[in-house]
Protein backbone atom coordinates (compact mmCIF):
# COMPACT_ATOMS: atom_id res chain seq x y z
CA UNK A 1 0.00 0.00 0.00
CA UNK A 2 1.29 3.46 -0.80
CA UNK A 3 1.75 6.05 1.92
CA UNK A 4 -1.24 7.88 0.54
CA UNK A 5 -3.45 4.79 0.87
CA UNK A 6 -2.12 4.43 4.42
CA UNK A 7 -3.28 7.94 5.15
CA UNK A 8 -6.68 7.82 3.50
CA UNK A 9 -7.91 4.42 4.59
CA UNK A 10 -11.56 3.45 4.11
CA UNK A 11 -12.36 3.85 7.79
CA UNK A 12 -10.95 7.38 7.79
CA UNK A 13 -12.87 8.32 4.65
CA UNK A 14 -16.01 6.89 6.19
CA UNK A 15 -15.65 8.92 9.40
CA UNK A 16 -14.99 11.99 7.25
CA UNK A 17 -18.13 11.43 5.21
CA UNK A 18 -20.33 10.53 8.17
CA UNK A 19 -18.70 11.85 11.34
CA UNK A 20 -20.02 10.28 14.55
CA UNK A 21 -21.20 12.44 17.44
CA UNK A 22 -21.02 15.52 15.22
CA UNK A 23 -23.28 17.73 17.33
CA UNK A 24 -23.29 20.05 20.30
CA UNK A 25 -24.17 18.84 23.79
CA UNK A 26 -26.35 21.50 25.34
CA UNK A 27 -25.32 22.06 28.91
CA UNK A 28 -22.08 20.09 28.53
CA UNK A 29 -20.02 20.48 31.71
CA UNK A 30 -16.68 20.49 29.81
CA UNK A 31 -16.03 22.23 26.57
CA UNK A 32 -13.07 23.64 24.67
CA UNK A 33 -12.29 25.12 21.31
CA UNK A 34 -9.28 24.20 19.24
CA UNK A 35 -7.87 26.05 16.34
CA UNK A 36 -5.08 25.48 13.84
CA UNK A 37 -4.03 28.90 12.54
CA UNK A 38 -1.92 27.30 9.82
CA UNK A 39 -4.85 25.91 7.87
CA UNK A 40 -7.90 27.37 9.58
CA UNK A 41 -9.13 24.06 11.02
CA UNK A 42 -11.44 24.70 13.91
CA UNK A 43 -13.06 22.29 16.35
CA UNK A 44 -15.20 22.46 19.46
CA UNK A 45 -15.23 19.42 21.76
CA UNK A 46 -18.10 18.92 24.23
CA UNK A 47 -17.97 16.54 27.17
CA UNK A 48 -20.45 15.49 29.79
CA UNK A 49 -18.40 14.10 32.67
CA UNK A 50 -20.10 12.52 35.68
CA UNK A 51 -18.28 10.88 38.59
CA UNK A 52 -15.06 10.83 36.60
CA UNK A 53 -16.67 9.03 33.66
CA UNK A 54 -17.25 10.48 30.19
CA UNK A 55 -20.98 9.98 29.81
CA UNK A 56 -21.15 11.79 26.50
CA UNK A 57 -18.71 13.40 24.11
CA UNK A 58 -19.24 15.21 20.80
CA UNK A 59 -17.60 17.69 18.45
CA UNK A 60 -18.36 20.33 15.87
CA UNK A 61 -16.25 22.39 13.52
CA UNK A 62 -14.63 22.43 10.13
CA UNK A 63 -11.49 20.81 8.93
CA UNK A 64 -9.90 18.33 6.59
CA UNK A 65 -10.70 14.63 6.38
CA UNK A 66 -7.89 13.75 8.77
CA UNK A 67 -8.96 16.16 11.47
CA UNK A 68 -12.63 15.28 11.15
CA UNK A 69 -12.01 11.53 11.15
CA UNK A 70 -9.65 11.80 14.10
CA UNK A 71 -12.22 13.78 16.09
CA UNK A 72 -15.01 11.40 15.15
CA UNK A 73 -13.03 8.29 16.13
CA UNK A 74 -11.98 9.98 19.35
CA UNK A 75 -15.61 10.48 20.40
CA UNK A 76 -16.58 6.86 19.69
CA UNK A 77 -13.53 5.63 21.56
CA UNK A 78 -13.93 7.78 24.67
CA UNK A 79 -17.64 7.58 25.30
CA UNK A 80 -18.21 5.73 28.57
CA UNK A 81 -14.52 5.70 29.49
CA UNK A 82 -13.10 7.08 32.75
CA UNK A 83 -11.31 10.41 32.55
CA UNK A 84 -8.00 8.75 33.42
CA UNK A 85 -8.30 6.46 30.37
CA UNK A 86 -8.86 9.54 28.18
CA UNK A 87 -5.65 11.13 29.42
CA UNK A 88 -3.74 7.94 28.81
CA UNK A 89 -5.14 7.50 25.32
CA UNK A 90 -4.33 11.13 24.55
CA UNK A 91 -0.68 10.46 25.41
CA UNK A 92 -0.55 7.28 23.36
CA UNK A 93 -2.27 8.77 20.32
CA UNK A 94 0.01 11.77 20.48
CA UNK A 95 3.05 9.48 20.55
CA UNK A 96 1.68 7.46 17.66
CA UNK A 97 1.09 10.54 15.50
CA UNK A 98 4.60 11.79 16.11
CA UNK A 99 5.99 8.32 15.38
CA UNK A 100 7.24 7.72 18.90
CA UNK A 101 4.86 5.09 20.19
CA UNK A 102 7.26 2.22 19.64
CA UNK A 103 10.11 4.05 21.33
CA UNK A 104 8.07 4.74 24.43
CA UNK A 105 7.21 1.12 25.14
CA UNK A 106 4.31 -0.88 23.83
CA UNK A 107 2.95 -0.67 20.33
CA UNK A 108 -0.23 -0.19 18.40
CA UNK A 109 -2.22 -2.23 20.95
CA UNK A 110 -2.00 0.81 23.24
CA UNK A 111 -4.16 2.87 20.89
CA UNK A 112 -6.65 0.18 19.82
CA UNK A 113 -8.74 1.10 16.78
CA UNK A 114 -7.00 4.45 16.53
CA UNK A 115 -3.98 2.66 15.06
CA UNK A 116 -5.70 3.37 11.77
CA UNK A 117 -4.40 6.95 12.13
CA UNK A 118 -0.79 5.80 12.32
CA UNK A 119 -0.21 6.60 8.62
CA UNK A 120 -0.33 10.27 9.53
CA UNK A 121 3.17 10.20 11.01
CA UNK A 122 4.54 9.84 7.46
CA UNK A 123 3.01 13.22 6.64
CA UNK A 124 4.57 15.70 9.09
CA UNK A 125 2.46 18.58 7.77
CA UNK A 126 -0.69 16.68 8.71
CA UNK A 127 0.15 15.65 12.28
CA UNK A 128 -1.47 18.82 13.62
CA UNK A 129 -4.67 18.01 11.74
CA UNK A 130 -4.96 14.64 13.47
CA UNK A 131 -3.97 15.87 16.91
CA UNK A 132 -6.13 19.02 17.09
CA UNK A 133 -9.26 17.32 18.47
CA UNK A 134 -7.20 15.37 21.01
CA UNK A 135 -5.48 18.46 22.36
CA UNK A 136 -8.84 20.15 22.54
CA UNK A 137 -10.39 17.23 24.42
CA UNK A 138 -7.47 17.21 26.87
CA UNK A 139 -7.92 20.94 27.44
CA UNK A 140 -11.65 20.52 27.98
CA UNK A 141 -11.07 17.79 30.57
CA UNK A 142 -8.52 19.90 32.40
CA UNK A 143 -10.95 22.81 32.33
CA UNK A 144 -8.36 25.17 30.87
CA UNK A 145 -9.85 28.38 29.59
CA UNK A 146 -7.67 29.34 26.65
CA UNK A 147 -8.48 28.03 23.19
CA UNK A 148 -6.06 25.39 21.95
CA UNK A 149 -3.79 26.18 19.07
CA UNK A 150 -1.81 23.63 17.18
CA UNK A 151 0.81 24.97 14.88
CA UNK B 1 5.56 51.94 -39.24
CA UNK B 2 8.18 49.28 -38.92
CA UNK B 3 7.03 48.51 -35.41
CA UNK B 4 3.45 48.25 -36.62
CA UNK B 5 4.27 45.73 -39.32
CA UNK B 6 6.31 43.68 -36.84
CA UNK B 7 3.33 43.63 -34.54
CA UNK B 8 1.19 42.08 -37.24
CA UNK B 9 3.55 39.16 -37.84
CA UNK B 10 3.24 35.86 -35.97
CA UNK B 11 2.66 36.15 -32.21
CA UNK B 12 5.81 36.36 -30.12
CA UNK B 13 6.89 32.94 -29.04
CA UNK B 14 7.99 32.42 -25.48
CA UNK B 15 10.58 29.67 -25.20
CA UNK B 16 9.51 28.24 -21.86
CA UNK B 17 11.72 25.14 -22.19
CA UNK B 18 14.78 27.35 -22.45
CA UNK B 19 13.69 29.58 -19.58
CA UNK B 20 13.18 26.53 -17.35
CA UNK B 21 16.84 25.65 -17.77
CA UNK B 22 17.68 28.84 -15.92
CA UNK B 23 15.97 27.47 -12.79
CA UNK B 24 17.97 24.49 -11.46
CA UNK B 25 15.38 23.47 -8.84
CA UNK B 26 12.67 22.80 -11.43
CA UNK B 27 14.32 19.71 -12.90
CA UNK B 28 14.02 17.60 -9.75
CA UNK B 29 11.61 14.81 -8.93
CA UNK B 30 9.26 14.77 -5.94
CA UNK B 31 7.89 11.43 -4.68
CA UNK B 32 9.29 9.94 -7.90
CA UNK B 33 7.33 12.34 -10.12
CA UNK B 34 8.57 15.43 -11.95
CA UNK B 35 8.14 18.50 -9.76
CA UNK B 36 5.24 20.68 -10.85
CA UNK B 37 5.79 23.86 -8.88
CA UNK B 38 2.54 25.82 -8.67
CA UNK B 39 3.13 27.64 -5.39
CA UNK B 40 4.72 30.74 -6.86
CA UNK B 41 2.36 33.00 -4.95
CA UNK B 42 4.05 31.81 -1.75
CA UNK B 43 7.54 32.13 -3.15
CA UNK B 44 9.05 31.89 -6.61
CA UNK B 45 12.06 29.83 -7.63
CA UNK B 46 15.41 31.49 -8.35
CA UNK B 47 17.33 31.54 -11.60
CA UNK B 48 20.94 30.40 -11.50
CA UNK B 49 22.19 33.96 -12.06
CA UNK B 50 20.63 35.04 -8.74
CA UNK B 51 22.10 32.07 -6.88
CA UNK B 52 25.50 32.79 -8.44
CA UNK B 53 25.36 36.50 -7.64
CA UNK B 54 24.92 35.69 -3.94
CA UNK B 55 27.60 33.02 -4.12
CA UNK B 56 29.99 35.41 -5.82
CA UNK B 57 29.36 38.13 -3.26
CA UNK B 58 30.32 35.86 -0.38
CA UNK B 59 33.29 34.43 -2.24
CA UNK B 60 34.72 37.66 -3.58
CA UNK B 61 33.14 40.82 -2.17
CA UNK B 62 31.81 40.22 1.33
CA UNK B 63 32.41 43.25 3.49
CA UNK B 64 30.41 45.81 5.42
CA UNK B 65 29.08 48.64 3.30
CA UNK B 66 29.13 52.44 3.72
CA UNK B 67 31.91 52.11 6.32
CA UNK B 68 35.20 50.73 5.22
CA UNK B 69 37.77 52.64 3.28
CA UNK B 70 39.24 49.37 2.14
CA UNK B 71 38.94 47.68 -1.21
CA UNK B 72 36.33 45.05 -0.34
CA UNK B 73 34.08 47.51 1.42
CA UNK B 74 34.14 49.76 -1.59
CA UNK B 75 33.30 46.90 -3.90
CA UNK B 76 30.47 45.66 -1.66
CA UNK B 77 29.08 49.18 -1.35
CA UNK B 78 29.20 49.67 -5.10
CA UNK B 79 27.47 46.33 -5.74
CA UNK B 80 24.74 47.04 -3.18
CA UNK B 81 24.09 50.57 -4.43
CA UNK B 82 24.10 49.32 -7.99
CA UNK B 83 21.33 46.89 -7.01
CA UNK B 84 19.36 49.83 -5.61
CA UNK B 85 19.71 51.57 -8.95
CA UNK B 86 18.44 48.49 -10.76
CA UNK B 87 15.39 48.38 -8.52
CA UNK B 88 14.75 52.06 -9.15
CA UNK B 89 14.72 51.32 -12.86
CA UNK B 90 12.58 48.23 -12.35
CA UNK B 91 9.65 50.23 -10.98
CA UNK B 92 10.61 53.52 -12.64
CA UNK B 93 11.04 55.54 -9.45
CA UNK B 94 12.43 59.06 -9.88
CA UNK B 95 15.58 58.53 -7.85
CA UNK B 96 17.54 55.96 -5.87
CA UNK B 97 16.65 57.92 -2.72
CA UNK B 98 13.13 56.58 -3.06
CA UNK B 99 14.23 52.94 -2.92
CA UNK B 100 14.48 51.71 0.66
CA UNK B 101 15.72 48.20 1.22
CA UNK B 102 13.63 46.31 3.77
CA UNK B 103 13.18 42.66 4.74
CA UNK B 104 10.10 42.33 2.58
CA UNK B 105 6.61 43.63 1.91
CA UNK B 106 5.55 43.09 5.51
CA UNK B 107 8.32 45.25 6.88
CA UNK B 108 7.66 47.92 4.24
CA UNK B 109 4.01 48.22 5.28
CA UNK B 110 4.88 48.25 8.97
CA UNK B 111 7.44 50.96 8.29
CA UNK B 112 4.86 53.20 6.64
CA UNK B 113 2.19 52.46 9.26
CA UNK B 114 4.53 53.26 12.12
CA UNK B 115 6.56 56.10 10.66
CA UNK B 116 4.02 57.91 8.50
CA UNK B 117 0.92 56.71 10.36
CA UNK B 118 1.99 57.50 13.91
CA UNK B 119 3.23 60.91 12.83
CA UNK B 120 0.36 62.09 10.68
CA UNK B 121 -2.74 60.21 11.83
CA UNK B 122 -4.75 60.99 14.93
CA UNK B 123 -7.89 59.92 16.77
CA UNK B 124 -10.96 59.85 14.53
CA UNK B 125 -9.01 59.63 11.28
CA UNK B 126 -9.86 56.83 8.90
CA UNK B 127 -7.71 54.37 6.98
CA UNK B 128 -9.17 52.54 4.00
CA UNK B 129 -8.11 49.05 3.02
CA UNK B 130 -9.92 46.44 0.88
CA UNK B 131 -11.64 43.19 1.77
CA UNK B 132 -9.03 41.17 -0.12
CA UNK B 133 -5.89 42.25 1.68
CA UNK B 134 -3.21 39.86 2.90
CA UNK B 135 -2.91 39.92 6.70
CA UNK B 136 0.24 42.00 6.28
CA UNK B 137 -1.86 44.84 4.86
CA UNK B 138 -4.48 44.55 7.60
CA UNK B 139 -2.71 43.97 10.89
CA UNK B 140 -0.15 46.85 10.72
CA UNK B 141 -3.07 49.25 10.17
CA UNK B 142 -5.07 47.72 13.01
CA UNK B 143 -2.05 48.18 15.26
CA UNK B 144 -1.80 51.80 14.14
CA UNK B 145 -5.53 52.30 14.77
CA UNK B 146 -5.08 51.02 18.33
CA UNK B 147 -2.11 53.32 18.85
CA UNK B 148 -3.61 56.59 17.57
CA UNK B 149 -7.35 55.95 17.81
CA UNK B 150 -7.94 55.87 14.05
CA UNK B 151 -10.59 53.71 12.38
CA UNK B 152 -10.15 51.03 9.73
CA UNK B 153 -12.68 51.10 6.88
CA UNK B 154 -12.89 48.21 4.42
CA UNK B 155 -13.88 48.39 0.75
CA UNK B 156 -16.13 45.40 0.02
CA UNK B 157 -15.53 43.02 -2.88
CA UNK B 158 -18.15 41.44 -5.14
CA UNK B 159 -18.70 37.74 -5.75
CA UNK B 160 -16.08 37.64 -8.48
CA UNK B 161 -13.51 39.06 -6.07
CA UNK B 162 -13.40 42.56 -7.51
CA UNK B 163 -13.34 45.77 -5.55
CA UNK B 164 -16.69 47.57 -5.57
CA UNK B 165 -15.53 50.98 -6.75
CA UNK B 166 -18.77 52.81 -5.87
CA UNK B 167 -18.36 51.61 -2.28
CA UNK B 168 -14.81 52.88 -2.27
CA UNK B 169 -15.98 56.30 -3.44
CA UNK B 170 -18.58 56.31 -0.64
CA UNK B 171 -15.95 55.45 1.96
CA UNK B 172 -13.70 58.34 0.96
CA UNK B 173 -14.50 61.32 3.14
CA UNK B 174 -12.89 64.19 5.02
CA UNK B 175 -11.74 61.87 7.79
CA UNK B 176 -9.91 59.55 5.38
CA UNK B 177 -6.20 60.08 5.90
CA UNK B 178 -4.67 57.02 4.24
CA UNK B 179 -5.51 54.34 1.68
CA UNK B 180 -3.66 51.00 1.53
CA UNK B 181 -4.68 48.36 -1.01
CA UNK B 182 -3.18 45.43 -2.80
CA UNK B 183 -2.21 45.64 -6.46
CA UNK B 184 -2.86 41.94 -7.11
CA UNK B 185 -4.73 39.71 -4.64
CA UNK B 186 -2.69 36.77 -3.39
CA UNK B 187 -5.73 34.61 -2.67
CA UNK B 188 -7.88 35.45 -5.70
CA UNK B 189 -5.49 36.75 -8.36
CA UNK B 190 -7.59 39.87 -8.95
CA UNK B 191 -5.72 42.77 -10.55
CA UNK B 192 -7.03 45.81 -8.69
CA UNK B 193 -7.61 49.04 -10.66
CA UNK B 194 -5.07 50.80 -8.47
CA UNK B 195 -4.49 53.74 -10.80
CA UNK B 196 -8.13 54.74 -10.42
CA UNK B 197 -7.96 54.13 -6.65
CA UNK B 198 -4.93 56.41 -6.38
CA UNK B 199 -6.53 59.11 -8.54
CA UNK B 200 -9.70 59.17 -6.44
CA UNK B 201 -7.72 59.42 -3.20
CA UNK B 202 -5.40 62.08 -4.57
CA UNK B 203 -8.45 64.10 -5.59
CA UNK B 204 -8.90 64.54 -1.84
CA UNK B 205 -5.21 64.85 -1.03
CA UNK B 206 -5.03 61.38 0.57
CA UNK B 207 -1.80 59.37 0.20
CA UNK B 208 -1.99 55.79 -1.09
CA UNK B 209 0.18 52.76 -0.39
CA UNK B 210 0.07 49.77 -2.74
CA UNK B 211 1.03 46.23 -1.75
CA UNK B 212 2.81 45.02 -4.87
CA UNK B 213 4.06 41.65 -3.58
CA UNK B 214 1.95 39.64 -6.05
CA UNK B 215 2.09 42.23 -8.83
CA UNK B 216 5.80 42.56 -9.55
CA UNK B 217 6.25 38.92 -10.67
CA UNK B 218 3.53 39.35 -13.30
CA UNK B 219 3.13 42.99 -14.31
CA UNK B 220 5.48 45.74 -15.38
CA UNK B 221 5.08 48.27 -12.61
CA UNK B 222 5.67 51.98 -13.11
CA UNK B 223 5.22 53.88 -9.85
CA UNK B 224 5.20 57.23 -11.61
CA UNK B 225 2.44 56.11 -13.93
CA UNK B 226 0.45 54.63 -11.00
CA UNK B 227 1.18 57.86 -9.13
CA UNK B 228 1.11 55.98 -5.80
CA UNK B 229 2.88 57.41 -2.74
CA UNK B 230 4.24 54.12 -1.43
CA UNK B 231 4.77 50.78 -3.15
CA UNK B 232 5.95 47.65 -1.32
CA UNK B 233 7.26 44.36 -2.66
CA UNK B 234 9.34 41.33 -1.69
CA UNK B 235 12.38 39.97 -3.47
CA UNK B 236 11.53 36.31 -3.02
CA UNK B 237 8.26 36.48 -4.94
CA UNK B 238 9.99 38.03 -7.96
CA UNK B 239 12.65 35.34 -8.44
CA UNK B 240 15.06 36.98 -6.00
CA UNK B 241 16.21 35.84 -2.56
CA UNK B 242 14.24 35.79 0.68
CA UNK B 243 14.92 38.38 3.37
CA UNK B 244 15.04 41.42 1.13
CA UNK B 245 12.39 43.65 -0.36
CA UNK B 246 11.73 47.23 -1.29
CA UNK B 247 9.70 50.11 -0.02
CA UNK B 248 9.29 52.76 -2.66
CA UNK B 249 8.23 56.08 -1.19
CA UNK B 250 7.73 59.46 -2.75
CA UNK B 251 10.77 61.46 -1.65
CA UNK B 252 8.84 64.45 -0.29
CA UNK B 253 6.83 62.15 2.00
CA UNK B 254 9.86 60.13 3.11
CA UNK B 255 11.62 63.40 4.00
CA UNK B 256 8.80 64.32 6.38
CA UNK B 257 8.72 60.93 8.07
CA UNK B 258 10.76 60.07 11.16
CA UNK B 259 13.07 57.01 11.07
CA UNK B 260 11.45 53.63 11.66
CA UNK B 261 14.40 52.15 13.54
CA UNK B 262 17.44 53.74 15.10
CA UNK B 263 20.99 52.51 14.83
CA UNK B 264 24.06 52.61 12.70
CA UNK B 265 24.03 53.83 9.10
CA UNK B 266 20.83 55.88 9.57
CA UNK B 267 22.63 58.75 11.28
CA UNK B 268 24.94 61.51 10.15
CA UNK B 269 26.02 62.70 13.61
CA UNK B 270 25.39 61.29 17.07
CA UNK B 271 25.99 62.99 20.40
CA UNK B 272 24.25 62.23 23.67
CA UNK B 273 22.33 65.48 23.28
CA UNK B 274 21.14 65.11 19.73
CA UNK B 275 21.35 62.86 16.72
CA UNK B 276 21.18 64.05 13.13
CA UNK B 277 19.65 61.57 10.77
CA UNK B 278 21.19 60.48 7.55
CA UNK B 279 19.75 61.47 4.19
CA UNK B 280 17.36 59.31 2.16
CA UNK B 281 17.26 56.39 1.72
CA UNK B 282 19.71 55.63 4.57
CA UNK B 283 17.51 57.32 7.18
CA UNK B 284 15.31 54.22 6.96
CA UNK B 285 18.08 51.64 6.80
CA UNK B 286 19.38 51.21 10.33
CA UNK B 287 22.06 48.62 10.91
CA UNK B 288 24.03 46.47 8.52
CA UNK B 289 21.59 45.57 5.76
CA UNK B 290 21.10 42.28 3.97
CA UNK B 291 23.84 43.09 1.48
CA UNK B 292 24.13 39.70 -0.22
CA UNK B 293 20.42 39.35 -0.88
CA UNK B 294 20.12 42.96 -2.01
CA UNK B 295 22.74 42.16 -4.63
CA UNK B 296 20.90 38.93 -5.45
CA UNK B 297 17.71 40.92 -5.96
CA UNK B 298 19.57 43.20 -8.32
CA UNK B 299 20.54 40.12 -10.32
CA UNK B 300 16.88 39.05 -10.41
CA UNK B 301 15.99 42.45 -11.87
CA UNK B 302 18.67 42.00 -14.53
CA UNK B 303 17.19 38.61 -15.35
CA UNK B 304 13.62 39.90 -15.57
CA UNK B 305 14.55 42.90 -17.67
CA UNK B 306 16.27 40.67 -20.21
CA UNK B 307 13.01 38.77 -20.81
CA UNK B 308 10.65 39.69 -23.60
CA UNK B 309 7.78 40.99 -21.45
CA UNK B 310 5.01 41.04 -24.04
CA UNK B 311 5.86 37.38 -24.66
CA UNK B 312 5.95 36.63 -20.92
CA UNK B 313 2.57 38.29 -20.46
CA UNK B 314 1.07 36.37 -23.39
CA UNK B 315 2.43 33.08 -22.02
CA UNK B 316 1.11 33.73 -18.51
CA UNK B 317 -2.24 34.77 -19.90
CA UNK B 318 -2.42 31.55 -21.89
CA UNK B 319 -1.51 29.48 -18.80
CA UNK B 320 -4.22 31.09 -16.72
CA UNK B 321 -6.87 30.73 -19.43
CA UNK B 322 -5.91 27.12 -20.12
CA UNK B 323 -5.92 26.23 -16.42
CA UNK B 324 -9.20 28.04 -15.79
CA UNK B 325 -10.88 26.25 -18.69
CA UNK B 326 -9.47 22.88 -17.60
CA UNK B 327 -10.58 23.26 -13.98
CA UNK B 328 -14.02 24.46 -15.02
CA UNK B 329 -14.51 21.07 -16.68
CA UNK B 330 -14.30 19.37 -13.27
CA UNK B 331 -17.89 19.26 -12.03
CA UNK B 332 -17.23 19.10 -8.28
CA UNK B 333 -14.75 21.98 -8.38
CA UNK B 334 -15.52 25.62 -7.78
CA UNK B 335 -13.09 28.43 -8.65
CA UNK B 336 -12.87 31.20 -6.04
CA UNK B 337 -11.87 34.49 -7.64
CA UNK B 338 -13.32 35.06 -11.08
CA UNK B 339 -12.42 38.69 -11.69
CA UNK B 340 -12.20 39.87 -15.28
CA UNK B 341 -8.63 41.06 -14.71
CA UNK B 342 -6.51 38.38 -13.06
CA UNK B 343 -2.87 37.45 -12.75
CA UNK B 344 -1.29 34.11 -12.02
CA UNK B 345 -3.62 32.68 -9.35
CA UNK B 346 -6.26 29.96 -9.45
CA UNK B 347 -7.92 29.28 -6.09
CA UNK B 348 -10.39 26.42 -5.95
CA UNK B 349 -12.51 24.38 -3.55
CA UNK B 350 -14.57 21.21 -3.53
CA UNK B 351 -17.78 20.82 -1.56
CA UNK B 352 -16.72 17.45 -0.18
CA UNK B 353 -12.90 17.62 -0.03
CA UNK B 354 -10.99 19.99 2.22
CA UNK B 355 -8.15 21.99 0.66
CA UNK B 356 -5.66 20.36 3.01
CA UNK B 357 -6.49 16.90 1.71
CA UNK B 358 -6.27 18.23 -1.85
CA UNK B 359 -2.81 19.63 -1.09
CA UNK B 360 -1.49 16.36 0.36
CA UNK B 361 -2.73 14.23 -2.55
CA UNK B 362 -1.45 16.68 -5.18
CA UNK B 363 1.92 16.64 -3.43
CA UNK B 364 2.08 12.86 -3.80
CA UNK B 365 1.71 13.46 -7.54
CA UNK B 366 4.60 15.94 -7.48
CA UNK B 367 2.31 18.97 -7.72
CA UNK B 368 3.05 21.74 -5.21
CA UNK B 369 0.12 24.02 -4.41
CA UNK B 370 -0.78 26.03 -1.36
CA UNK B 371 -3.68 24.81 0.77
CA UNK B 372 -5.08 27.04 3.45
CA UNK B 373 -6.34 30.55 4.03
CA UNK B 374 -3.38 32.21 2.26
CA UNK B 375 -2.93 34.73 5.09
CA UNK B 376 -6.19 36.26 3.93
CA UNK B 377 -8.75 34.91 6.38
CA UNK B 378 -11.25 37.72 5.69
CA UNK B 379 -11.27 36.66 2.02
CA UNK B 380 -12.11 33.09 3.07
CA UNK B 381 -14.90 34.43 5.29
CA UNK B 382 -16.23 36.54 2.40
CA UNK B 383 -16.58 33.44 0.22
CA UNK B 384 -17.78 31.22 3.08
CA UNK B 385 -14.99 28.67 2.78
CA UNK B 386 -12.50 27.61 5.47
CA UNK B 387 -9.64 27.34 3.00
CA UNK B 388 -8.87 26.95 -0.68
CA UNK B 389 -6.28 25.11 -2.72
CA UNK B 390 -4.32 27.62 -4.74
CA UNK B 391 -2.32 27.01 -7.87
CA UNK B 392 -0.21 30.07 -8.62
CA UNK B 393 1.80 30.35 -11.79
CA UNK B 394 5.06 31.85 -12.94
CA UNK B 395 6.34 32.30 -16.47
CA UNK B 396 8.35 29.08 -16.19
CA UNK B 397 5.22 26.96 -15.83
CA UNK B 398 3.90 25.05 -18.82
CA UNK B 399 0.62 23.90 -20.26
CA UNK B 400 1.82 20.31 -19.74
CA UNK B 401 2.17 21.04 -16.02
CA UNK B 402 -1.44 22.16 -15.93
CA UNK B 403 -2.41 18.84 -17.51
CA UNK B 404 -0.52 17.14 -14.65
CA UNK B 405 -2.40 19.32 -12.15
CA UNK B 406 -5.69 18.20 -13.67
CA UNK B 407 -4.62 14.56 -13.58
CA UNK B 408 -3.61 14.94 -9.92
CA UNK B 409 -7.00 16.52 -9.12
CA UNK B 410 -8.63 13.47 -10.71
CA UNK B 411 -6.71 11.33 -8.24
CA UNK B 412 -8.08 13.48 -5.38
CA UNK B 413 -11.60 12.85 -6.61
CA UNK B 414 -10.90 9.12 -6.87
CA UNK B 415 -9.79 8.95 -3.23
CA UNK B 416 -12.84 10.91 -2.12
CA UNK B 417 -15.45 9.50 -4.54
Amino acid sequence: MSELDDLYQEVILDHNKAPRNFRAISGANRRAEGYNPLCGDQVTVYLQVEDGVIKDISFQGSGCAISKASASMMTTELKGKPESAAHELFENVHNMLTGELDNKGGGSERVGKLAILSGVCKFPARVKCASLAWHTMETALKGEKHPVQTE
Amino acid sequence: MKAMSQKRTAPVKFDVARVRQDFPILSQKVHGKPLVYLDNGATSQKPLCVIEAIDHYYKAENSNIHRGVHYLSERATAAYESARGKLRGFINARSDQEIIFVRGTTEAINLVAQSYGRTFLKAGDEIIISAMEHHSNIVPWQMLCDQVGAKLRVIPINHDGEIVMEEYEHLLNDKTKFVAVTHVSNALGTIVPVKRIVALAHGRGIPVMLDGAQAVPHLQVDVQDLDCDFYAFSGHKMFGPTGVGVLYGRAELLEKMPPYQGGGDMISLVTFEKTHYNVLPYKFEAGTPNVADGIGLGAAVDYLRALDWPAVAAHEDRLLRYATAALQQIAALRIIGTAKEKAGVLSFVFDHVHAHDVGTILDQEGVAVRAGHHCAMPVMQRFGVPATARASFAFYNTVEEIDLLVRAIERVLKVFD
